[in-house]
């Protein structure tokens, strides 16, 4: 019997309609979806409805293309069986649950903090006394670092047990980033502070989380963005991946002390960013995306500039890689270190990016996509190997595919649509926000999958704002990943996921 | 090796000969004008995602201020953005921008502690502290040490050890679960130090700043040496207020 509701990405529907089911055929329906590979969870969380708590699951069906919403109405103080003895994948769900309302799980494994938010229930539970794993032995030691780090580099505490240089265990203790933001998106009523404040969610991935907010928020008042509009979505998330990418390329050879790599992917990332600035006057496009309208419209003459751009760019970037994959001391550092099979990636769900080092075909952008992505026929790049090389590789190969699609996108550039407001007009005129609506938007930034959840009251206004950067999911692959690896080989695999403290944190 | 060479070659020159006088190209908000034209000025105010625009007169608080630009656009004749990106200052009123006025933005040489010139002139180490930041300041701190900005040339660089550094440069709206180890890290930092706020997040807390998940108690406690503006900072802007910081005497 189906007890959920199928909807596509990007689309409201009233929060009435989704199913209520009791918390057993709930956990059973949930869970279910697992054994179907094609399935995973993008987004599980509670919603304070009076004095109980409406639990909200959605999982992805990446080969339909559509997402199984259903809800459980639960006690907050339930004792409840868990989802993750089912399937580990929900592991950060329920700890963020339990963390926010005080649900108790009675089988989960690893019922750890998440991330200490203001408004938690256990008061007493403070980041200075993080519950962490320990093993009682003579021959082991401990290594603590963080939560300030030596570079310039948001705070997170890492503490490894070590066996002589070999890392038996990590567990990654985060929260330090904690700003109260999704509180903030209820709070603060005004578009524009919503816009600013999707912008701040993680400033690496500013058109990642502009364009899920904005695409969630059009989506609310029954918005259609215009062509334009989307394409001006679609290239900057693909410049931003672009920019993103070969600044990581950069920072994974000065971790592996290649300064030659370090600086010439350094410096190719420069005009990357500049370009965004040129285009819309900040180099991480902060401005750029708006509800509703463009502030900044792409001309032939940005275009012509964009052009001449990659074909400056690509000679060079290729010339660096290949000189970089034929280096066996490099090769040596990258190759077999942090591996993280396809088994363990699929069981602790992981996302973007990682996932697809390891062989998992999972990309929004194919599997749900929105903007011009239908139009873009993507095929998501894959590599097998799950080690700190295939995540190299996939960048660049990503890099050089991102390009591929600019490259056809702006061939012609749409007219911006009469429906685009003009500048400077308030937001109430793309429409008024539906009442009691449940809307849902997937984003693939370069990290991964971004989801964003809101929920309307029946005054139109926001009851409530959910979050989730692709992070949440991959850090446990991080933690899992430089087991059995030398310590010193930590900072290589923490850049080659490179991920994101204050998304995680929120 | 001939390969190594190649690509050196290939690079050509990248870094910025000059970074007091470089300009910036296509479009950048940085130091803004505010004319004397009559306007809505309670609708321009109510336009501003942190309140940084106050009226009678109409002044906009670049401590505040998230360079959205949302202000130039509806009234393009009141507020413009120039690209003057020297607007990093050493007192939180001089980042208060008034109508009708068209002033630099600058340090006041008064009000630079004397250790500052006479320690740090010719080298400065700074430790950088993330206490909330969205990590776009720290991708531009970073920027400043690449081979385009280079701001090692003038003896300043980001050190692991705050035991290295002669200052603290935070980013953030300084989250309650950050206070602490700021705290630890600025004491472990010897004397004679500065501290230097660097985005629009660290000087007021920006689209943060009714959020309660802060504690930016640290703030009241010490003299802030300066303060770099922007979300995030331009690496031009902060390298420019901190040579003036240090190599400005009075």
């Amino acid at each position: 019997m189906e007890n959920y509701i199928r909807i596509k990405n990007n689309q409201s529907v009233p929060l009435q309609a989704i199913p209520v089911l009791t918390y057993e055929d709930f956990l059973e329906q949930n869970t279910g979806f697992m054994l179907n590979e094609a399935n995973h969870c993008v987004n599980y969380y509670g919603v304070p409805q009076g004095d109980k708590l409406q639990l909200i699951c959605c999982m992805a069906n990446d080969v339909e293309h559509v997402i199984y919403v259903s809800s459980s109405l639960i006690e907050k103080q339930a004792d409840l069986p868990s989802f993750t003895a089912r399937h580990l994948a929900f592991h950060i769900f329920e700890r963020e649950i339990h963390e926010n309302f005080g649900v108790g799980y009675i089988d989960h494994p690893w019922l750890k903090p998440v991330r200490y938010p203001f408004d938690r229930t256990e008061k007493g539970s403070q980041i200075k006394n993080y519950p962490f794993y320990k093993i009682e032995s003579e021959e082991l030691h401990e290594v603590g670092v963080g939560p300030i780090h030596a570079g310039i580099i948001e705070p997170g505490h890492f503490r490894f047990i070590c066996n002589g240089e070999q890392i038996l265990h990590l567990e990654i203790q985060l929260g330090y980033q904690h700003r109260g933001i999704e509180k903030l998106f209820l709070d603060n009523k005004k578009n524009l502070q919503r816009a600013s404040l999707a912008e701040s969610i993680a400033g690496d991935s500013v058109a990642g989380h502009a364009v899920a907010f904005t695409n969630l928020w059009e989506s609310l008042c029954g918005y259609n963005a215009g062509a334009a509009l989307q394409f001006t979505r679609t290239l900057a998330l693909e410049l931003e991946r672009i920019a993103v990418h070969t600044g990581d390329l950069s920072a994974i050879c000065t971790d592996i002390a290649y300064q030659l790599g370090s600086s010439v992917f350094g410096r190719l990332r420069t005009p990357l960013i500049n370009y965004f600035q040129i285009w819309c006057g900040n180099r991480l496009a902060k401005g750029l995306i708006r509800a509703g309208k463009n502030n900044f419209h792409f001309t032939n003459e940005l275009r012509e500039q964009l052009l001449q751009l990659f074909d400056a760019y690509e000679p060079d970037f290729i010339e660096m890689y290949n000189e970089l994959k034929r280096l066996p001391s490099a090769l040596s550092r990258l190759e077999k270190t942090g591996i993280i099979s396809k088994e363990l990636s699929e069981e602790i769900g992981t996302v973007g990016m990682s996932a697809r080092a390891s062989g998992i075909n999972r990309d929004v952008r194919f599997s749900h996509p929105h903007d011009l992505y239908s139009r873009l026929d993507h095929e998501p790049a894959i590599k097998h190997h799950g080690d700190v090389y295939s995540r190299t590789q996939i960048r660049k190969e990503e890099i050089l595919q991102s390009i591929g699609y600019i490259r056809e996108l702006i061939q012609a550039i749409p007219h911006s649509d009469s429906q685009i407001l003009k500048r400077g007009n308030e937001e109430r005129e793309i429409g008024e926000v539906g009442r009691g609506l449940f809307a849902i938007s997937l984003v693939e930034g370069w990290r991964g999958e971004i989801c964003h959840c809101a929920i309307t009251n029946e005054k139109g206004d926001l009851q409530h704002y959910k979050i989730k950067d692709p992070s949440l999911h991959n850090w446990m692959a991080l933690a899992l990943a430089v087991r059995n690896n030398e310590i010193s080989d930590f900072p290589i695999c923490n850049k080659s996921f490179n991920l994101s403290y204050c998304g995680h944190d929120l | 090796m001939l390969d190594n060479v190649k690509i050196l070659i290939h690079q050509g020159k990248q870094y910025i000969p000059d970074v007091k006088n470089a300009e910036l190209p296509g479009v950048f908000r940085g130091r803004p004008v505010i004319s004397k034209e009559q306007v809505d000025e309670k609708r321009l105010s109510e336009l501003c995602p942190t309140g940084a625009i106050a009226f009678h007169p109409i002044r906009l608080d670049l401590g505040k201020c998230t360079f959205c630009g949302e202000c130039a656009f509806a009234f393009p004749g009141k507020i413009k953005f120039t690209k003057d990106y020297k607007i990093a200052t050493n007192y939180r009123e001089g980042l208060i921008i008034s109508e009708g006025e068209e002033q630099l933005i600058a340090l006041n040489p008064e009000l630079i502690r004397k250790e500052i010139s006479n320690y740090f002139s010719g080298s400065l180490k700074l430790r950088q502290v993330s206490a909330g930041g969205d990590n776009s300041c720290e991708l531009e701190l970073n920027a400043c040490g690449n081979v385009n900005f280079d701001m090692g040339r003038f003896g300043i660089e980001f050190v692991a050890s705050p035991r290295h550094a002669d200052g603290i440069v935070i980013t953030g709206p300084i989250t309650e679960n950050m206070a602490e180890p700021l705290q630890i890290c600025y004491d472990a930092i010897p004397e004679p130090k500065i501290i230097i706020l660097t985005g629009t997040d660290a000087i007021s807390g920006g689209i943060f700043q009714k959020s309660n998940a802060l504690k930016r108690g640290f703030l009241e406690k010490y003299k802030i040496d300066l303060y770099v503006p922007g979300n995030p900072v331009h690496p031009l802007t902060f390298i420019n207020g901190v040579l003036d910081l240090i190599r400005i005497r009075k």
